[in-house]
C-alpha cells in the first residue's frame, strides 16, 4: 500500500521512524503549508534533502558554513557553473580548499537542518516514492535516523508545549509595564522586542523576521515568562460583539436587553 | 423569542456543568459519559463530550442559554462551533489543581482568539482549604489587572450569580465605551 497521508495523523517523526526500521530506499515528499520537501534514504539512512527552491548546491552549503569566502564562493560560481557537485567537491579536496571530511560534515549538517525544519510542519501532506531516488550530481550521505527521530520527539513535545501556550499567533503582544532594562536578549529576541506592537499580530512578526511559527512561540514564551509582554487582541481589528450575537442591531435595545438580562440574573 | 448564549468553559473538572446547574431553570441537558482513562477517572465519574445546556428565561420575548464545553482537549472541536455568535463567556478554573492552570491559560487564549467578545474567570473551589489565593491565581493564569477575576463556588447558586453579573457588567461596559 502507498505510504502516504496527511501530517495531522502521522508525524514526520512517526514517518523517519518508520523508514528506518523498515530500511527504506527513496524520497519522502511533503507538500507544507508554503513549500514543498525532498528527503531522500538509502536503506533507512538520510541521503539528501532539499525544501521549496532552496539553493542546496555545494559550494552555497560550504559558503554559508563559513568554509568557502565570498571571494572563492564567486569564482566557483561564475567558473564551475555547469559542474556537478561531486565535480566540485573533488576539485576541492584536490585544490587543498577543504578537506572531504569538511564536505560531508557540513552536507550533513544541512540535509539535518531541513529535516529539523520539517519537525516543525504540523499541516501538509506526504507521500513516500520509491522509485524517487536522490539526484545522481549531488553528493549524498549516509546518516543513520535514531538521534534524528530522538531530536525529533523532543521537539515535537516542545511544539505541543508552546502550541498550549500560545494558541493562536493572530494574537498581538504589548509590552507590561516592567521596563525592559538590564534584561539580556539574544539577536532573535531583540528582533521579535523591535517589532512588538499591538497592531502586529505574532504571525506579522514571524513573516517580518522571516522565522517559521515554532520559533516565534519560543521567543514570545520566553518574553511572556518573564513577564516582559502579554497577549492582546490586535489593535485595529474589530474590537465590537459582534452584530449576529444580538437578536437586534440597535445599539440601545441591545443595551436594554443586556439590563434585562442583569435584572432577571439579580432576581435568581 | 429572541435567544442570546454565553459560553462556560474550562478544563477537565473546573466545574462548568455544576456552575450551569446551579443556576438554569432546567435540568441541564447533558451529554455526560463514563470515562475511559484511569487516571482522569481519579478525578471524577463522567464527563461532558459535546456540550452542557442550561436556559434562564428572561421574559416572553427573551431566553438566555448557558452552554458548557468540554473539557478534555480531544473535544476542542467543539469549541469553535460553540462559541459562535456568543455575548461573551466564562473560564472555570479549578483553584485546588495548579495542575491544570496552564491548560486554563491555553483555553483562556483560544477562546480570546475565536472571538472579540468580553469573558471572565471563575476561580471555582475557593470555599475548599487547598484554593489558591485569588491573586496568586491571577499571577498563574497571566491575568491582567483589568481582567475579572472572581471567586466562586460552583454549587453555589449565589457566588455563580455573581459571576455571571460580572460578565454582563462587562458587556455592558464595552458597549457604552463603543464596543
Amino acid at each position: 500500500m502507498a505510504l502516504r497521508g496527511n501530517l495531522r495523523d502521522f508525524t514526520v517523526t512517526q514517518l523517519l521512524n518508520l523508514i528506518n526500521l523498515a530500511q527504506k530506499t527513496g524520497t519522502l515528499v511533503v507538500d507544507g503549508p508554503k513549500e514543498q520537501a525532498h528527503v531522500a534514504f538509502r536503506e533507512g539512512k538520510l541521503a539528501y534533502a532539499r525544501i521549496g527552491n532552496e539553493d542546496n548546491r555545494l559550494a552555497t552549503v560550504l559558503h554559508k558554513a563559513n568554509r568557502l569566502s565570498v571571494n572563492q564562493y564567486r569564482t566557483i560560481v561564475e567558473r564551475a557553473g555547469k559542474m556537478t557537485d561531486k565535480e566540485l567537491g573533488l576539485m576541492l579536496i584536490n585544490a587543498g580548499y577543504v578537506s572531504q571530511e569538511d564536505i560531508l560534515v557540513n552536507l550533513q549538517g544541512y540535509f539535518t537542518g531541513i529535516v529539523r525544519r520539517l519537525f516543525t510542519w504540523v499541516e501538509g501532506f506526504f507521500r513516500f516514492e520509491a522509485e524517487l531516488l536522490p539526484p545522481e550530481d549531488r553528493i549524498n550521505v549516509r546518516l543513520d535516523l535514531e538521534n534524528i527521530i530522538i531530536e525529533g520527539s523532543r521537539q515535537l513535545r516542545e511544539w505541543e508545549q508552546l502550541q498550549d501556550e500560545i494558541p493562536s499567533l493572530d494574537m498581538a503582544l504589548k509590552f507590561t509595564e516592567r521596563p525592559l532594562k538590564n534584561v539580556n536578549l539574544s539577536v532573535e529576541e531583540w528582533r521579535v522586542v523591535s517589532y512588538i506592537n499591538p497592531k502586529n499580530t505574532m504571525k506579522q512578526i514571524g513573516v517580518a523576521n522571516k522565522m517559521n511559527d515554532m520559533e516565534v512561540r519560543r521567543i514570545v514564551y520566553g518574553l511572556l515568562q518573564a513577564g516582559l509582554v502579554e497577549i492582546v487582541r490586535p489593535e485595529g481589528a474589530s474590537t465590537t460583539i459582534p452584530p449576529h450575537t444580538f437578536p437586534s442591531e440597535n445599539r440601545e435595545e441591545q443595551k436594554s436587553l443586556v439590563n434585562k438580562l442583569i435584572g432577571r440574573i439579580r432576581s435568581l | 423569542m429572541q435567544t442570546v448564549k454565553m459560553v462556560v468553559t474550562g478544563p477537565f473538572s473546573a466545574g462548568k456543568t455544576e456552575f450551569i446547574q446551579s443556576v438554569s431553570e432546567i435540568d441541564v441537558v447533558s451529554t455526560e459519559r463514563k470515562i475511559s482513562n484511569r487516571e482522569e477517572r481519579a478525578v471524577k465519574e463522567a464527563t461532558t463530550v459535546a456540550m452542557d445546556f442550561g436556559r434562564i428565561t428572561v421574559d416572553e420575548d427573551l431566553v438566555l442559554y448557558l452552554f458548557g464545553t468540554p473539557g478534555q482537549k480531544r473535544f476542542d472541536f467543539m469549541w469553535e462551533i460553540l462559541s459562535e455568535g456568543m455575548l461573551g463567556f466564562i473560564v472555570m478554573v479549578d483553584s485546588t489543581r495548579p495542575e491544570t492552570f496552564r491548560e486554563a491559560r491555553s483555553i483562556l487564549e483560544t477562546f480570546r482568539a475565536y472571538a472579540p467578545t468580553p469573558f471572565v474567570v471563575a476561580a471555582n473551589k475557593q470555599d475548599k482549604k487547598d484554593a489558591w489565593d485569588i491573586e496568586d491565581m491571577r499571577h498563574a493564569l497571566r491575568l491582567d489587572a483589568k481582567t475579572k477575576l472572581l471567586p466562586c463556588t460552583a454549587t453555589d447558586r449565589k457566588t455563580v450569580k455573581e459571576v455571571l453579573l460580572a460578565l454582563l457588567y462587562s458587556i455592558l461596559a464595552e458597549m457604552e465605551t463603543g464596543g
